[in-house]
């Protein structure tokens, strides 16, 4: 289905000052000394964004920056504390079953029961999508063709999957489901090159073809250059950026030009190979 | 419309019978371990009874044949009631240790529809891994059923299926509010049921407190009225209270606990509890 002119300016997320704090204010006790005092995490802090339908929107963000926080209100996991979010004009709290029907989400760990094989794992997809009947199993050999994937992993159990291959699946189960707005955290975090282009070019077409809406997160600063028509730049729960990437670029990443990092790394004060190497440690 | 949700929420209900289905498949291994455990403990209720004459019991004293078959029917009832209550219970536990709690809790359906689909697929299992156990108890023991009404025993059974399931979703919400003890809470549960309900005893030799916790489970209830109908032949007018008792139970446990589930899941979504390591 091509994306029509018309739908290309309609917002398919409009999420509108939200914030999110993950834990609740505990101080030490004199008779349960052995507590911990805890300060509540400030996850997002009045995030307010538009994604606009058809159109493919990176978030960049180190890890505790936020994303995937945001992610999951939009999935429908979290609940905001404040603020609103809407996803096609339904409200993510008020709305959820109706949110549901549009969106699916790849994660950074494919989710998957590993004893069963890709495709008894991608049936309840699609049954729990209101599929799954005839035609089901060649529609996912198809997909998972066009991924790269060699046809006899199709009844493996996924636990032999590479890490690469598990994900793949992934992307192929949330694109089986045809949602209007996918969301990827991280879709390609541990792929290597060749199927990290082959995910790339998937999408792309996908987008393409189907006028599906992307809000991708990512680490890779390349990826979002590439792929995305708009880049948020986030951290410790606020936007601190947005635009183009040749906006990003012109605006923060100095008088001299550069790239998307050199931007990121001006805004946030920090590079995410840093952020890999503190995830690493 | 009312046509195509309802096909679309029938279509995950197959959903979750069939990923069961699949499941049990894949960890066949796993499965076989549990039943020839399950078959071993009723094995071993079965000769304690056949063992109570050596241990001073003269066959005069008591109807031996009548104890073993009571040790029995309990024992392979509680084999069935547990293994069906742990499946539901253990559902969340399950998909968190598997990590695809947030996939299914993602899905566009009723939560109804997932709980009720778990719940079939547990049915199933647990009847089917029952009647084998059945089965090598009839090979193994003699057992005096001549007085038996199956008829009054089904009712009782299938009566009791509804606060079962009940119990079940209630014990599956433990794990959502917090997914650190929420297991192990869950099979303290299940240990108090196997106290309560007078699996292996009559409740009336519980002291004061427990006997009235017995009286409150619907396993109580399911045991004598199943006991009744194989021991003395209970017709099934004559469980009618029975099943009446558990019906109005599973009316009030299944709404109950599927609200309460809700309730849970909207605190899990605003405390950030779904994620696989909570």
């Amino acid at each position: 289905m091509a994306i029509r002119v018309s739908e290309l300016n309609t917002a398919a997320v409009e999420v509108d000052s939200i914030s999110k704090r993950f834990g609740e204010l505990r101080r030490a006790h004199r008779l349960t000394p052995w507590r911990k005092a805890k300060t509540p995490k400030l996850a997002l802090d009045h995030v307010s964004l538009r994604v606009d339908t058809g159109r493919i929107t990176g978030i960049l963000g180190a890890n505790g920056s936020g994303k995937s926080t945001l992610i999951r209100i939009l999935a429908t996991l979290l609940t905001p504390d404040a603020g609103t979010a809407l996803v096609f004009g339904h409200d993510v709290v008020t709305g959820a079953a109706e949110v549901r029907r549009h969106i699916n989400r790849v994660s950074v760990e494919a989710s998957f029961f590993k004893e069963m094989s890709p495709w008894e794992n991608m049936l309840y997809a699609a049954r729990l999508y209101g599929s799954g009947g005839a035609g089901t199993r060649g529609r996912v050999e198809a997909m998972l063709e066009r991924l790269g994937l060699p046809l006899d992993t199709l009844d493996k159990p996924m636990k032999q999957l590479s890490r690469g291959q598990q994900q793949k699946v992934a992307i192929a189960r949330s694109f089986l489901t045809s949602p209007s707005l996918l969301l990827m955290d991280e879709p390609t975090t541990g792929l290597d090159p060749r199927s990290k282009r082959e995910v790339q070019d998937l999408v792309t077409s996908i987008r393409r073809e189907r006028a599906a809406t992307v809000l991708l997160c990512t680490h890779d600063l390349q990826e979002a250059e590439v792929l995305c028509d708009r880049v948020l730049v986030i951290d410790h729960g606020r936007v601190l950026a947005e635009g183009t990437p040749v906006e990003l670029i012109r605006a923060h990443a100095g008088p001299d030009g550069g790239s998307l990092e050199d931007a990121f790394m001006r805004l946030t004060g920090k590079r995410l190979e840093e952020d890999e190497e503190e995830k690493e440690e | 419309m009312i046509g195509n949700s309802l096909r679309w929420e029938l279509n995950a209900f197959a959903g979750f019978i069939e990923r069961q289905k699949n499941l049990y498949r894949r960890y066949w291994a796993w499965e076989a371990v549990w039943l020839l455990y399950n078959l071993v403990s009723v094995l071993s209720i079965g000769y304690l009874a056949s063992g109570l004459s050596s241990l001073g019991l003269e066959p005069g004293q008591t109807n031996l044949q009548q104890a073993q078959l009571y040790l029995l029917v309990g024992a392979l009832l509680w084999t069935y009631l547990s293994m069906v209550f742990f499946e539901i219970a253990f559902a969340i536990t399950w998909e968190r240790w598997e990590g695809t709690i947030e996939y299914t809790f993602m899905a566009p359906i009723r939560r109804l529809t997932h709980l009720l689909g778990m719940c079939a697929a547990s049915l199933i299992y647990g009847i089917a891994r029952a009647a084998l156990i059945g089965l090598a108890l009839v090979f193994l023991f003699k057992l005096d059923l001549s007085h038996a009404n199956y008829w009054a025993a089904l009712a009782i059974f299938a009566a009791a299926t509804l606060p079962l399931l009940g119990l079940g979703i209630f014990t599956s919400i433990l794990p959502l509010l917090s997914p650190e003890k929420g297991e192990q809470m869950a099979f303290a549960v299940q240990g108090v049921l196997l106290l309560i309900s007078g699996v292996y005893y009559p409740i009336t030799v519980l002291p004061g407190p427990l006997h009235i916790a017995g009286i409150l489970s619907p396993l109580t209830y399911t045991l004598d009225g199943v006991r009744e109908a194989l021991l003395h032949g209970l017709s099934v007018g004559g469980a009618l209270p029975d099943v009446g008792i558990l019906l109005a139970m599973g009316i009030v446990l299944v709404p109950a606990s599927v609200w309460c589930f809700g309730r849970a899941e909207v605190r899990a979504k605003r405390l950030g509890l779904l994620k696989r390591s909570g």
